[in-house]
């Protein structure tokens, strides 16, 4: 008992322990005020960051915010906490580690070595106390790498997953959206349908689908339809092509349990789609969807603030080696990220919290129409996002996805942040794209094609033909 | 008029593959300046953006609806949610899902007077986020019901409205009157092609706290969508067996014969595996 104090602005302020601390320094946002859990006046959030400043390190390795005999994410931080890589960090404080993080000591092969020694909610706390320019600049240090049919994560490097989601699953629907994006350089992330349907007949021919098209096409990337992995293990035994495993997952054990899942579900469909050997240069095959939010949305975060559970995923992603983890930053709506200015600091710091305990991130940079924000606030956290060396972005037909009814980032987007910043796809891909010449490198940079390579070409006739009949 | 046009024609590319508009309604195929997108595809953007903020941001005049509610013979009440005003509304859901004190305490007051009459059926209309699928669907879509209720023999309370509402509000007036069946129409959140669009959900034995697999949902009700003939029949097709069955909500399947929309789109199939690619890509080289 005891808890922290803090003098500021004349008055001394307390937090009953480490929870409302990190809840009560967590820069503004709604879905802390729907729980509940925010500072009360702006003076209270500063008054805990410092407390949170002052807070070692190592006080987050002896009080647990989730108890450990309550939660198997909980156990799961803990159980596997490394202690010599944190010994490199262990003796600092929280404000000290974000000096030092700052600092040009701090090098890339630092963040590797100390990444299994952070616990999610060192991290999620020392972001707390960082400004965005702070979180681009560590974030921009740290390069995770992962492989399956190309390379992620590489210095330079931005890949797209190409969603070409259609409110009926029509297969014609889905194949022009997914020739759009290829034509424009997009899908090196992979190629990822959400399927309106939950039948796993019609998923299956989803599956295979895009399977004939990274086949017939020679396409160096890997596919992907989101559904539950319980389905998607009933695929695998049905002999399906599933490249990548997708679930959404989330920060406690109550709230992956709304989810459906647990960590040991978590590790069959990984070892189901291992045993597929389906990736060629490398077999990372999880993909993780996660956002803040939706531990507060299951009614199981605990008392925790939304930015300390989604944290806590990326800790649960970290232990699967996934190919890619995305934090679909604006879908949940503005009871949890109100406007553009929440929803822009929130993906940045999903991206810094994922990047620093290790998780390949990328982020789905989006909105929906009740939330205060717009195609400029998009812009913003692209950029900013690029320049932090994300690893992925969506890639949607001009940013409408008429599936889910939301805003992402379009394809042209992709080119755009590419363009501006040097970016290229993944090295694999970028090949394809040249030998196709759908894009050639061009003085370093790559331009875009005028006309359509030839066997997209006949394709494009076929269908002409066939829709004309 | 396509704004891209105007001068300097050579600077916007067109997409070789505009044919395939045709199989989708999503943005494909449209074109680059540069590889940005050309003008007229960004203003498009920015209309149907508009047209959906406007549609979560503008009042619904509940006035002029409860007017025309009465117009039809029907008793109707106006009142909100706890919620004050759209900001508020937007950042806290739970509000939204509660009376305010003065509606709870009229509803109440109403309900007491008239000796507390029970009702087989309670009507509610709530803007949601859009105003808007409320004012163009709403009314077309309670004369319906005041058929099927006529030809079931079904009693109706009076008919109300609420402001700042969410979809559980429904199951708070249906239980304060007694009803012992909720239909709530509310507006839906708007995509970027859908402002208008209309969500009717209905709870048996409605009482508060009840959650959302308790309730049925006919959803995406406008004219590209459900229209309101179909959603009307989809709707009692769910009441009635709702009464046989007493009860709603996931137990209660929705037993109506699908009718396709026509929504003027083609579908080939995968195209893209049509062509044999990799032989006569062979043969070209």
């Amino acid at each position: 008992m005891g808890g922290y104090a803090q003098l500021a602005g004349g008055e001394r302020w307390h937090f009953q322990d480490l929870k409302c601390l990190l809840a009560a320094a967590t820069p503004l946002r709604s879905g802390d005020v729907l729980a509940g859990v925010a500072a009360c006046s702006d003076t209270e959030r500063v008054a805990a960051q410092m407390a949170l400043a002052d807070l070692p390190l190592k006080a987050f390795l002896n009080e647990a915010v989730i108890p450990y005999e309550s939660d198997e994410v909980s156990r799961l931080i803990l159980d596997n906490h490394d202690a010599s890589a944190f010994a490199l960090v262990s003796h600092l404080t929280v404000g000290d580690f974000r000096n030092w993080l700052l600092s040009d000591e701090c090098t890339e092969e630092n963040l590797k070595t100390i990444s299994a020694g952070l616990t999610p909610e060192m991290a999620a706390a020392v972001s707390k106390i960082m400004r965005l320019q702070d979180l681009v600049l560590v974030t921009q240090k740290i390069r995770v790498k992962t492989a399956f049919r190309n390379t992620m994560g590489l210095k330079g490097r931005m890949s797209t997953r190409l969603q070409p989601n259609s409110p009926t699953d029509s297969v014609s629907a889905i194949a022009a959206s997914v020739l759009d994006g290829l034509m424009y350089g997009n899908g090196d992330a992979m190629i990822g349908i959400n399927p309106a349907t939950d039948s796993l007949s019609a998923i299956g021919e989803l599956l295979e689908m895009l399977d004939s098209v990274v086949g017939n096409y020679s396409i160096p990337t890997q596919t992907c339809v989101l559904t539950h992995i319980t389905s998607t293990i009933e695929l695998i035994n049905r002999g399906k092509p599933v490249d990548l495993v997708f679930q959404s997952i989330a920060g406690t054990e109550a709230a992956n349990r709304s989810f459906g899942v647990s960590l040991s579900l978590l590790e069959e469909g990984r070892e189901a789609a291992m045993g597929l050997k389906r990736g060629t240069v490398g077999n990372n095959v999880m993909y993780f969807e996660t956002g803040q939010g939706s531990a507060l949305s299951a009614g199981a975060h605990h008392g925790l603030d939304q930015q300390t559970c989604e944290a806590r995923a990326y800790a649960v992603a970290r232990h699967y080696d996934p190919f890619l983890v995305n934090t679909v930053v604006g879908f949940i709506g503005p009871e949890y990220l109100y406007n553009g200015k929440q929803i822009i600091r929130a993906g940045l710091e999903d991206h810094f919290c994922g990047k620093l305990l290790g998780v390949p991130m990328g982020c789905d940079i989006c909105y929906t129409n009740h939330a205060e924000a717009d195609q400029d606030d998009m812009d913003n956290l692209l950029t900013l996002l690029g320049t932090s060396g994300v690893n992925f972005i969506m890639g949607i037909p001009g940013a409408d996805d008429i599936m889910l009814n939301y805003q992402s980032t379009s394809f042209h987007d992709a080119l755009y942040v590419r363009k501006v910043l040097g970016l290229r796809p993944a090295p694999e891909f970028e090949r394809w794209l040249n030998d196709m010449g759908i894009m050639k490198m061009d003085g370093g940079a790559l331009t875009t094609s005028q006309s359509l390579p030839a066997p997209f070409s006949r394709a494009v006739l076929a269908a002409t033909s066939e829709a004309g009949q | 008029m396509n704004r891209d046009n105007r001068f300097l024609s050579g600077v916007v590319t067109a997409d070789p593959w505009d044919n395939l508009k045709r199989l989708t309604a999503a943005r494909v195929a449209l074109g680059r300046a540069g590889t940005s997108l050309p003008t007229s595809a960004h203003l498009e953007f920015q209309l149907a953006h508009a047209g959906a903020r406007d549609a979560v941001h503008s009042g619904l005049d509940a006035d002029r609806l409860a007017d025309q509610i009465r117009d039809k013979g029907l008793r109707c009440f106006v009142g909100n949610s706890a919620a004050v005003g759209r900001e508020e509304y937007l950042q806290r859901p739970d509000l939204g899902r509660k009376l305010d004190e003065a509606t709870k305490k009229s509803l109440s007051d109403w309900h007491q007077e008239e000796g507390a009459p029970e009702f087989d059926l309670s009507i509610v209309i709530a803007d949601g986020l859009s105003a808007r699928a409320v004012r163009d669907h709403s009314l077309p879509m309670l004369a319906n019901l005041i058929t099927l209720a006529e030809k079931e023999s079904w009693s109706l309370s009076p008919v109300v409205i609420i402001r700042q509402g969410r979809v559980a509000i429904g199951d708070e007036i249906g239980s304060q009157l007694a009803a012992r069946m909720v239909v709530l129409m509310i507006g839906e959140r708007p995509g970027l092609s859908s402002p208008d669009s209309l969500g009717v959900y209905f709870t048996f034995e409605p009482k508060p706290g009840l959650r959302d697999d308790s309730r049925n949902c006919i959803s995406n009700i406008r004219p590209e969508g459900l229209s309101h003939a179909l959603a009307s029949h989809k709707l009692a097709g769910l009441l009635r067996g709702a009464n046989e069955r007493r009860l709603s909500g996931v137990q209660l399947k929705d037993d109506s014969e699908l009718v396709a929309v026509d929504s003027g789109i083609a579908d080939i199939g995968n195209f893209l595996a049509l062509a044999d690619i990799r032989e006569s890509d062979a043969s070209e080289s």
